[in-house]
């Protein structure tokens, strides 16, 4: 991404933010509760109630009441399970690649970033127990003399979990001299209840840190020490979730190209989630003033550049099962492109794959603006995608004449039926994400005070940092 | 049959054979990739001490001829089909079993010259089942007679054999199970009955009924004498009219064939194609 591109949004003068002006947006939300912030949090918490409710219909009932049947055996859940875990991956390439490859403009970013994934990758993981046909039964998993390791479903438990605890350390590091700053600042504030709660709250996360050189540089190391872990943690979740599907001989799962797929699949929605919760947290919390229209245009090209990266490799899968002319793999590609599916697969080819290319190549359109709708139809889209993904080999009958009349579109296709109890389900899914931002938000400075300090004192962020370029 | 148990001559020679076949078509078996995979290439060989179902595995993966008295299989003389469906619904009425929960499906197939013709599909019984090694815990079972069963007690509901077996021979709980009345056995993996809501049931050779020399539903209430069962073990197969074939020569005699052989799961149901008869199985009967 060479500066010629960004031509439009050149830095007038590197100059760095005030550290108290960092401080106090920073903060404002931890000290001071947003008008708006308990309604939204109601109302958000009735959808997911909404949900939970849905759920315990369908213990009682059966998985058939969320539409499933021997002829679309998986379906929605699991396609959920991968989107949701996918945008997670967010928080991994902000984060940890972009502190790797030391992109300074990422300062203001990462905390949002990290936050996203650290409250998406456990919503995603919940997905694993309304898809269960026995809930009741899930302590199984963690119940060693039960394991069979030859299970991918099994691995992808270990490898879920190994990335959620590293997430979670992940946010946690840079957040402890973040708590010293709270800590100070809550010292000025009247000693009632709520203030001492709080204190106590950010002693715990502060541990025995006390900011010495000799610690920052401890700490940093920890940092870069986690930031590269996760990154083939995060492959490998996508990877092993995406063995499931194709350790079988079913046409549709049984590609050698799904691990790639997955995992580009997921870097490419979890950065357009990214996006999403970076305008609105813009917006919401005044952040204006140090997340700027650059951040959104970098953030949009790292963007297509997955998103690039998927359209060719959906296009080489579909070519080459299409072209195999073998009854099972082009049976499903022709669903796909021109049968029962034909709607959903174009949708995703539109959405996220050539209308964001769109977007960041023509220079009027590369705006915020611009990027957040980039953003949006990439995730919505990816969703979809995921569907197509899941649902078409799963009704395919697998018992069928390959000399059968009709070829390709012979046999009992099974079919999947959204019902409301999924359709509650995933909405409710989808509301939690902003309601535990909300909250995460109440209480952790929603900017890396520290971080940004420390990069302001080095310089690595001039490059980005730029007073005129508010919007 | 259960008479007859006796090892005889020739069963060791189809044993021999069938173990150097195996041998030689599959180098290394799909429990033993996965197994190879998930071990030695993730370098954590210490927590195979923790699993029960992985040194299960390892034992199940050489079969040892000497040991159990029976080696089930099924031969199906699709000659003789007439797509009656008596045998799909002596099973569901057996197991109480959903409508659609067909455990012994009949296709409606078509040949090179368009003319129908029925195949039943039980469960193929493999020898190197797809569908054992992905459980997570351990729910799917092959018995040492060369059974494969679920634990529907066990089982929690991945559905992920489901999509491991190539024959769709499998069928999940997604409602409230059909009542029973109290059994003859107990519910167990050799009879799932009532089923359990939640959880995937399949085709068990009415495993729990062939120890008193009973054959299975849908052998006995096939009116054509399709489905033959047998033992490897002691070369023998008797189908519902009576008639006893000995094993290793009727399926060399008849040219009988296993389905999707180039999936390895090495079914232990035999299939005995057309020989050039009426194809019109329809009119045959009728006739």
């Amino acid at each position: 991404m060479s500066n010629d591109l960004l031509e439009s949004e050149r830095v007038s003068e590197p100059q760095s933010h005030a550290r108290e002006d960092v401080r106090a947006a920073a903060m404002r939300p931890v000290l001071e509760t947003p008008r708006w912030w308990w309604p939204s949090v109601v109302v958000l918490g009735v959808i997911v109630a909404l949900g939970i409710v849905a759920w315990m219909v369908q213990v009682a009932d059966g998985l058939g009441t969320a539409g499933y049947s021997d002829g679309a055996f998986w379906a929605i859940y699991e396609a959920n399970l991968v989107a949701f875990i996918g945008v997670s991956y967010g928080g991994a390439v902000v984060s940890a690649i972009l502190r790797l490859t030391h992109a300074g403009w990422r300062a203001p970013l990462t905390r949002i970033a990290e936050a996203t994934a650290l409250v998406t990758l456990p919503i995603g993981m919940m997905f694993i127990i309304p898809h269960l046909g026995s809930p009741q039964k899930i302590w199984e998993l963690v119940w060693p003399p039960y394991w069979n390791l030859s299970s991918p479903i099994l691995w992808d438990f270990f490898a879920v979990s190994t990335y959620l605890l590293a997430t979670m350390v992940f946010f946690y590091l840079p957040l402890v001299p973040d708590a010293a700053i709270v800590l100070e600042r809550l010292g000025d504030a009247p000693a009632d209840r709520r203030t001492r709660t709080r204190r106590t709250l950010y002693r715990v996360l502060l541990g025995r840190f006390g900011g010495t050189p000799h610690e920052r540089a401890a700490l940093n190391g920890a940092i870069g020490l986690v930031a590269i872990m996760i990154i083939p943690m995060a492959v490998s979740v996508h990877s092993v979730l995406s063995f499931a599907f194709s350790s079988s001989s079913r046409p549709g799962y049984m590609e050698t190209i799904f691990p790639v797929y997955f995992v580009v699949a997921a870097l490419y929605s979890g950065v357009a989630l990214v996006v999403l919760v970076i305008a609105a947290v813009r917006r919401l919390y005044h952040l204006e003033a140090f997340i700027v229209p650059r951040h959104f245009v970098r953030l949009g090209f790292v963007m297509i550049a997955f998103g690039a990266a998927y359209l060719y490799l959906t296009f080489t899968e579909y070519l080459v099962d299409g072209y195999s002319g073998t009854v099972g793999a082009a049976a499903w590609v022709y669903q796909d492109i021109a049968g029962r599916y034909w709607i959903p697969f174009w949708f995703y080819f539109v959405a996220a794959g050539i209308v964001p290319l769109v977007i960041m190549a023509v220079r009027r359109f590369r705006t915020t603006t611009g990027v957040v709708i980039a953003s949006t139809l990439v995730v919505a889209a990816l969703w979809v995608k995921r569907l197509v993904i899941v649902i078409p080999p799963a009704t395919e009958p697998l018992v069928q004449s390959p000399l059968a009349k009709g070829g390709v579109l012979a046999g009992n296709w099974g079919s999947y039926h959204f019902t409301w109890v999924p359709i509650s389900i995933t909405v409710a899914a989808t509301a939690a994400i902003p309601l535990l931002l909300l909250i995460v938000f109440r209480f952790v400075p929603i900017l890396p005070m520290a971080e940004m300090e420390e990069m302001a004192e080095t310089g690595e962020d001039r490059d980005v940092v730029s007073s005129g370029e508010v919007a | 049959m259960t008479k007859n148990n006796e090892t005889t001559p020739s069963s060791t020679v189809v044993d021999d054979e069938r173990e150097e076949l195996t041998a030689a078509a599959v180098t290394i078996g799909r429990r033993g990739l996965l197994r190879a995979a998930a071990l030695g290439g993730l370098g954590i060989t210490a927590l195979g001490a923790l699993s029960e179902t992985v040194a299960a595995a390892a034992q199940s993966s050489t079969t040892t001829p000497s040991g159990p008295i029976h080696q089930w299989c099924m031969i199906i003389d699709l000659r003789l089909c007439n797509g009656c469906k008596l045998c799909t619904t002596a099973c569901q009425t057996a197991h109480y079993l959903h409508e659609d929960q067909t455990w012994m499906n009949v296709y409606t197939m078509q040949n090179a010259a368009g003319e129908d013709y029925f195949m039943p599909r039980p469960c193929m019984m493999c020898e190197d089942p797809a569908c054992v090694p992905v459980c997570p815990v351990g729910a799917n079972i092959r018995t040492d007679e060369g059974l494969v069963l679920v634990d529907q007690s066990r089982c929690i509901g991945t559905r992920i054999c489901m999509n491991a077996c190539p024959y769709d021979a499998r069928y999940f709980n997604w409602e409230q199970a059909v009542p029973a009345p109290r059994q003859p056995f107990p519910q167990e993996p050799a009879w799932p009955v009532p089923q359990v809501k939640g959880t995937v049931g399949k085709c068990i050779d009415c495993a729990a009924m062939l120890p008193s020399g009973q054959l299975p539903e849908c052998v006995t209430h096939c009116p054509m004498g399709v489905i033959y069962f047998g033992d490897l073990t002691s070369d023998a197969a008797v189908n519902g009219m009576g008639a006893t074939v000995k094993v290793s020569t009727f399926l060399e005699e008849n040219d009988a064939v296993v389905f999707k052989e180039e999936y390895g799961t090495h079914p232990r149901v035999y299939y005995i194609p057309g020989h050039g008869q009426d194809l019109d199985n329809n009119a045959a009967a009728s006739s």
